[in-house]
């Protein structure tokens, strides 16, 4: 459900993601999730991980900027219209989502999505009020 | 405290009365014994004895800092080659260096000077002056160590460099006086946070930096990351090194060594003296120096005088913290930008700091380019791209506003900027003219 995004700051020049996946592959930190949203003129990696305190610390330690946010990490039925559901549900109970993505190899018949949204508490009982409570298997 | 309360509160028309009688006495030295002084007088019809009043100075010719690196190493050398004791020369990284050749007189003022600058900062026997200037040719390392020792200060040479172990010294050996550049001090607080040292712990009462421009806003920085009264010193190795104006304890501006050095302002494009409070050109001649001594340098240096008591016993006449230097200027888009503002700028905003850098370069459409590359700090680092898009927005809007320029504005990762031990590399011009 509630789980914790790592994202960090990049610049946009060549080889800079490179180097990030390599730093965190040397501290055996494996990847749930990995997403890039990116602007002309910089770029920010967001990753859901197992332990996110020690992948911030390695990232801090190696002089980027990182930071945690609080997300929610929604399991749903891995069948159309599974996630047009629980946008509705947002929707309907004015929870503004600031953007989403999904999780690398979902397991069986689930698909994960995680999901920024604005009021995170709101998002959380609403989810699990409407049945979403499965909880993310890292 | 007041190192030399004769000097330094002395009246007015007492001071002025030296001042010109060492300024006839320095003309006509220079001018029988320094072929390039000569030259430039009869070149301009003056003679010594045409120096009746101070005002008079202004008939005397500017000195640039081409004629020193033209008269490399001696050629402006008034003293016998003997008698000089010290020589520094300063950075030459835009050319030959220029020297400043010091007899034992010049060495005594010298140390004179400094122990006025350091004491106009609060240092008074007993202290602990940790130097972090460097040592050698560079003179802002000996000029305070000179100072230190006139004054009877302990003085820690720990010179430039090594912040971890500048920052043991100054726990262990509880430093109460800091010596070093602006930037340096603040990249000491970050060090002393990634070796768990709280600067609150330290026994500083005062930091003197000096050595590259800096702005009120970077003092307050400084002061609330450092837990001491931050001063500006002034100096050139042309003139002396450090010791030629200091900060006192009302911070109102430098207050300059002036029966040393005689100070104008004046207008850079046509060379006219201008009145007290007006901006320009900070022109000085060396009055009691015997070793290389130099008559209306023309500093490039941008500021203004101030004359009157001072709350602190002195009046000797103050020159405003620099604004910028002619060479330093910014002409974008026809528009004179000094990096200063753009510092002060920085500040304001609550999410930035002053880490940036200017990048200029000739675009296309033949307009200047500027660039300016912002560091992403931790405390405004966003998860969402249009929080810092925000920001890049916010700090284009104020440069727009204040600077009356457009800048594009480029976020870049934390410590990609260099933070140099001595001076900080904050505009670089690509542009061919
Ligand atoms: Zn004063």
């Amino acid at each position: 459900m509630k789980v914790t995004q790592i994202s960090v700051f990049m610049e946009n020049k060549n080889g800079r993601l490179a180097e990030i996946t390599k730093l965190l592959a040397s501290k055996k930190i494996s990847l749930r999730a990995v997403t890039i949203a990116d602007t002309a003129d910089f770029g920010i990696l967001r990753l859901i991980v197992k332990e996110p305190d020690r992948t911030r610390d390695v990232l801090l330690e190696a002089g980027f900027t990182a930071r945690e946010t609080d997300v929610l990490a929604v399991a749903m039925e891995d069948k159309p219209g599974a996630l047009a559901d629980v946008m509705e549900l947002f929707e309907k109970n004015n929870v503004n989502i600031e953007y989403l993505y999904s999780i690398l190899a979902g397991k069986g018949d689930k698909a994960d999505i995680v999901f920024r949204v604005e009021d995170l508490e709101r998002g959380q009982i609403l989810l699990k009020q409407n049945g979403y409570n499965r909880p993310l298997d890292l | 405290m007041i190192w030399n309360a004769v000097r330094e509160s002395e009246a007015p028309e007492k001071r002025r009365t030296r001042q010109l009688a060492d300024l006839k006495d320095l003309v006509a030295r220079l001018y029988n014994r320094v072929p390039f002084y000569k030259e430039r007088f009869d070149a301009q019809g003056v003679k010594p004895s045409d120096i009746q009043s101070l005002e008079d100075i202004a008939k005397i010719p500017f000195t640039t800092k081409d004629d020193l690196r033209e008269t490399y190493p001696y050629g402006l050398l008034a003293s016998g080659e003997e008698e000089i004791v010290e020589v520094h020369t300063s950075s030459g990284t835009t050319g030959t260096p220029v020297v400043d050749a010091y007899t034992q007189n010049d060495m005594d003022i010298w140390a004179e000077v400094m122990a006025r600058c350091l004491m106009m900062a609060g240092a008074e026997r007993g202290d602990v002056i940790q130097n972090g200037y460097g040592y050698g040719l560079f003179t802002g390392g000996l000029g305070v160590h000179y100072g230190a020792h006139n004054i009877g200060c302990n003085i820690i040479p720990v010179g430039g460099g090594n912040t971890e172990r500048q920052l043991q010294l100054m726990r262990d050996f509880e430093s109460t006086v800091l010596t070093c550049t602006p930037s340096y001090s603040l990249y000491m607080t970050e060090v002393a946070k990634e070796m768990g040292l709280e600067m609150a712990d330290l026994k500083l009462k005062s930091g003197i930096f000096g050595a590259e421009p800096w702005s009120d806003n970077m003092r307050r920085e400084i002061e609330e990351k450092m837990y001491l009264t931050a001063y500006d010193i002034y100096g050139l190795t042309e003139i002396i090194g450090p010791g030629v104006s200091n900060e006192c304890s009302e911070h109102n501006g430098l207050h300059i060594n002036e029966d040393h050095f005689y100070p104008e302002i004046i207008n850079p494009e046509t060379g006219e003296v201008l009145p007290d409070g007006e901006k320009g050109e900070l022109v000085f001649t060396t009055l009691t120096k015997t070793g290389t001594p130099i008559l209306r340098y023309r500093t490039r240096d941008i500021t203004w005088l101030e004359r009157g008591e001072c709350a602190c016993g002195r009046n000797l006449v103050r020159m405003h913290r620099l604004l910028g230097r002619t060479d330093d200027m910014m002409i974008i888009r026809g528009v004179n930008v000094f990096p200063s503002q753009i510092e002060n700028i920085l500040m304001e905003i609550e999410e930035t700091q002053p880490h940036y850098q200017i990048v200029i370069d000739r675009g296309q459409s033949h307009l200047d380019d500027v660039e300016l590359r912002v560091e992403v700090e931790p405390q405004f680092f966003s998860d969402e791209t249009k929080q810092l898009e925000r920001i890049s927005q916010k700090i284009a809007t104020a440069m727009k506003n204040k600077l009356g320029v457009n800048l594009q504005i480029k976020l870049v990762e934390p410590k990609s900027i260099e933070r140099s031990m001595g001076k900080a590399k904050r505009v670089i011009d690509k542009r061919t003219l």
